[in-house]
C-alpha cells in the first residue's frame, strides 16, 4: 500500500503541490491526470525522494519513505522515467541489470539470482530477443520497456511511471498499458502514473487523481471523475464524455472547434 | 557488465611490461634487457649471478632509470583513471584532468608551495601534493559552477570554463616563477612536463596519495555505471548519488594532484586512454577504469620514451610529446562526440 499524505512542495515561492492525499493499493492502477504544469511529475519525483518536500509524509506499507537510506528506498519502490538521454553504451541487459543496485555491494558483483531477476524482467517486457543490443539502437518505445524491465528487476511492491506513453505510437500505447496491467493484478503492486492521455486513463486506470495547479481536484473511478462538467471547467474547452463501446469506460472527445467557429 | 574478460587486462598488462622495460633500457647508456633481467635477478636472495656487466648499470638502474620509469608510471596511471573517472561523472567525453583545468590549477597550488621554499627535506616533498590537491579542488569547483547549466554540463560550456580558468591559474603560476628567477629553468621545464627531482623521494611522496585516490575510483565502477543515467535515476536505482558524486570526485582531483605535483602538467593522456580503451573493450566502468589505469600508464611511459630519444641528448618535457600527438585526436574527438557510438 502506497499512502500519501498532505504533500506540499514548493519551487522557491511558488507552490507546486499543496496538501495532496492519495492511497494506491495493492494490485491497483491510479492514473495521475491533470492539464500541464498542474504537478503530475513534480509528484512523481517528490514521491520517489528526489524532490524535497515542504511537508507530508510518503509511506509504503507503514514505512516513512523520508527516514530510510536511498538504498532502501529503492527496495520499495521504483520508477520508470520518460525514456531520454539514456546511456547508449549500456546493453539492454546490462541497463535491465542495474536495476539490482539496491541488492548489489559497491562492486556491484551479480550473484545467480540478480541474474534471473534481469532475464524475468527481460521476459515480461518482451525483450529477450533485443537482450544483447545496445540501447542506443533502440526505439522510443523499446527503450521505455527497457526502463520498465529496469523498474522491475528491483521488485518493489509500488511503481510509478512518469508518462511512459508520451513518446510511443497507438499500437505501443496499448501495449506498454497492457503490461502495466498485467503486472500490477499478477505481482498485486501498487502502481501510480501519471497519464497524459485522458483516453488511456479512462482505460487503464481504476481510480483516476486529476491535479490541478498542485490540488488534488478529485479522485475515484473513472467514470465519476471524468465528466463533461469537471473535465470541460479544468482544460476550459467543451468536451463531449461517451461510452466505451466494448469496455464501458468514459471516452474523452475535446470539442475544441466551436470556440475556432464561433 | 555481464562477465569481466581476462582478454582485455592479459593484453594491457602486457604492452605495460613492454613499455616498461624499454623505458628502462633507453637512455644514454643502453642496457640490453637481458642484462636489465640479470641485474634485477641478482638483487633476489637466493641468485647469484656472475657479474659480467659494467659496475655503472646497476647504478643507472637503481638510481636513476627505474626511479623515473617508477614516477612516470604511476602519473600516467593517475592521469589515465582520473580521466575515465572525470568522463563519467560529467557524463562527457571529452572532459580530462587537462581540459577541464584542474590540472593547472594543482600546478599553480604546487608552485605556490614550492616558491614559499624549494622543499629538500622529505617532509617538504610531502606537502607539495597536497598544495596541488588544494588547488585542483578549488579550480573543479570553479569550473563546475561556471559550466553548470540547469541541471546538465554541456561540453561547450565545460571546455570554455576549463580554458578560461586554466589561462588564469597559468599566468599566476608564471607570475610566481618570474619571481623566482634562479628556478625559473628548472620550473618551466617542470610544467611542460617532467620531472625536476631524481631518485626515489619523490615516488615514495607521491605513492600513498594515487593509492588511495586510484584504489577508490578503481573500486567505483558499479556507482559510475549507475551514474550514467543521471543523479535523479541514479537515486531512484538506490545510489546516494549526491554523495558518490563528491566522494569521486575529491578521488579523481587527490589523483590528478598527486600525477602533477611532480612530474607537471601533462595534457590528453587522461582524455586519449580512456577513449581507445572504450572504443576496443565498451563502456562498463568496472572494465574502463582500471584499463584505462594500465592505459594511461602505458601510454605515457612510451611519450615519455620518446621525449628522451627523439633529440638526444636533450630532453623534451613530456607534456610537448603527449601534446603533439593528444590535440589532434581532441580535435577528432570533437568532431565526432555528437554521435559517439561507444560512448
Amino acid at each position: 500500500m502506497l499512502e500519501i499524505e498532505t504533500l506540499r512542495v514548493t519551487y522557491g515561492r511558488r507552490l507546486a503541490l499543496d496538501g495532496v492525499s492519495l492511497t494506491v493499493r495493492p494490485g491497483e492502477i491510479v492514473g495521475l491526470i491533470g492539464p500541464n504544469g498542474a504537478g503530475k511529475s513534480t509528484l512523481i519525483r517528490a514521491v520517489s525522494g528526489v524532490q524535497p518536500i515542504q511537508s507530508g509524509r510518503v509511506r509504503v506499507f507503514g514505512q516513512d519513505l523520508s527516514i530510510l537510506p536511498v538504498r532502501e528506498r529503492a527496495r520499495l519502490l521504483a520508477v520508470v522515467p520518460q525514456a531520454r538521454n539514456l546511456p547508449p553504451a549500456f546493453t539492454v541487459y546490462e541497463s535491465a541489470l542495474i536495476g539490482r543496485t539496491p541488492y548489489l555491494g559497491w562492486l556491484g558483483q551479480a550473484g545467480t539470482a540478480d541474474h534471473e531477476s534481469a532475464r524475468q524482467a527481460l521476459e515480461r517486457t518482451q525483450l529477450q530477443e533485443l537482450s544483447s543490443r545496445r540501447v542506443g539502437e533502440l526505439s522510443g518505445g523499446e527503450q521505455q520497456r527497457v526502463l520498465l524491465a529496469r523498474a522491475l528487476t528491483q521488485e518493489t511492491p509500488v511503481l510509478l511511471l512518469d508518462e511512459p506513453t508520451t513518446h510511443l505510437d497507438l499500437q505501443h500505447q496499448s501495449r506498454l498499458l497492457n503490461l502495466v496491467r498485467s503486472l500490477a493484478s499478477e505481482h498485486q503492486l501498487c502502481v501510480l502514473m501519471a497519464l497524459h492521455d485522458l483516453n488511456l486513463a479512462g482505460l487503464y486506470a481504476d481510480q483516476v487523481a486529476l491535479l490541478v495547479e498542485g490540488r488534488l481536484l478529485a479522485c475515484g473511478s473513472p467514470d465519476v471523475v471524468l465528466t463533461e462538467k469537471t473535465l470541460g471547467e479544468v482544460y476550459h474547452i467543451p468536451v463531449h464524455v461517451m461510452t466505451h463501446p466494448d469496455y464501458g469506460s468514459p471516452l474523452i472527445l475535446p470539442d475544441g472547434r466551436e470556440g475556432l467557429i464561433g | 557488465m555481464a562477465t569481466h574478460h581476462f582478454r582485455p587486462y592479459l593484453i594491457s598488462l602486457g604492452l605495460l611490461l613492454v613499455a616498461l622495460v624499454l623505458s628502462v633500457a633507453a637512455g644514454p647508456v643502453f642496457i640490453p634487457p637481458g642484462t636489465l633481467l640479470r641485474i634485477l635477478a641478482d638483487q633476489l636472495p637466493g641468485f647469484s649471478l656472475p657479474a659480467d656487466w659494467p659496475k655503472t648499470f646497476s647504478t643507472i638502474l637503481y638510481q636513476i632509470r627505474l626511479p623515473h620509469a617508477a614516477l612516470v608510471l604511476l602519473t600516467g596511471a593517475a592521469l589515465g583513471g582520473s580521466g575515465a573517472a572525470y568522463q563519467g561523472l560529467f557524463r562527457n567525453p571529452l572532459a580530462d584532468p587537462y581540459l577541464i583545468g584542474v590540472a593547472t590549477g594543482a600546478g599553480l597550488g604546487a608552485v605556490l608551495a614550492m616558491s614559499v621554499e624549494w622543499p629538500r627535506s622529505l617532509f617538504g616533498l610531502y606537502t607539495i601534493p597536497v598544495a596541488a590537491f588544494i588547488g585542483a579542488s578549488l579550480t573543479l569547483l570553479i569550473v563546475y559552477s561556471l559550466a553548470r547549466v540547469g541541471n546538465t554540463l554541456p561540453t561547450t560550456t565545460l571546455i570554455l570554463a576549463g580554458v578560461a580558468v586554466s589561462a588564469f591559474a597559468t599566468s599566476l603560476t608564471s607570475l610566481l616563477m618570474l619571481r623566482s628567477n634562479e628556478e625559473l629553468r628548472r620550473a618551466l621545464g617542470w610544467l611542460l612536463g617532467g620531472s625536476i627531482i631524481g631518485g626515489w623521494a619523490p615516488v615514495l611522496a607521491v605513492l600513498p596519495y594515487i593509492t588511495i585516490g586510484l584504489g577508490i575510483l578503481i573500486a567505483s565502477g558499479h556507482a559510475l555505471n549507475v551514474l550514467q543515467f543521471g543523479e535523479e535515476q541514479a537515486q531512484q536505482i538506490g545510489l546516494p548519488a549526491e554523495r558518490v558524486k563528491t566522494l569521486l570526485l575529491v578521488s579523481a582531483s587527490l589523483t590528478t594532484a598527486a600525477a602533477v605535483a611532480f612530474s607537471g602538467i601533462i595534457g590528453f593522456i587522461g582524455l586519449i586512454v580512456p577513449h581507445v580503451v572504450r572504443m576496443l573493450w565498451g563502456s562498463d566502468y568496472r572494465l574502463l577504469l582500471p584499463l584505462s589505469v594500465i592505459g594511461g600508464a602505458t601510454a605515457l611511459l612510451l611519450a615519455d620514451l620518446v621525449a628522451r630519444l627523439l633529440l638526444a641528448p636533450q630532453v623534451l618535457p613530456v607534456g610537448i610529446v603527449t601534446a603533439l600527438v593528444g590535440a589532434p585526436f581532441f580535435l577528432w574527438v570533437l568532431r565526432r562526440a555528437r554521435n559517439l557510438a561507444y560512448w
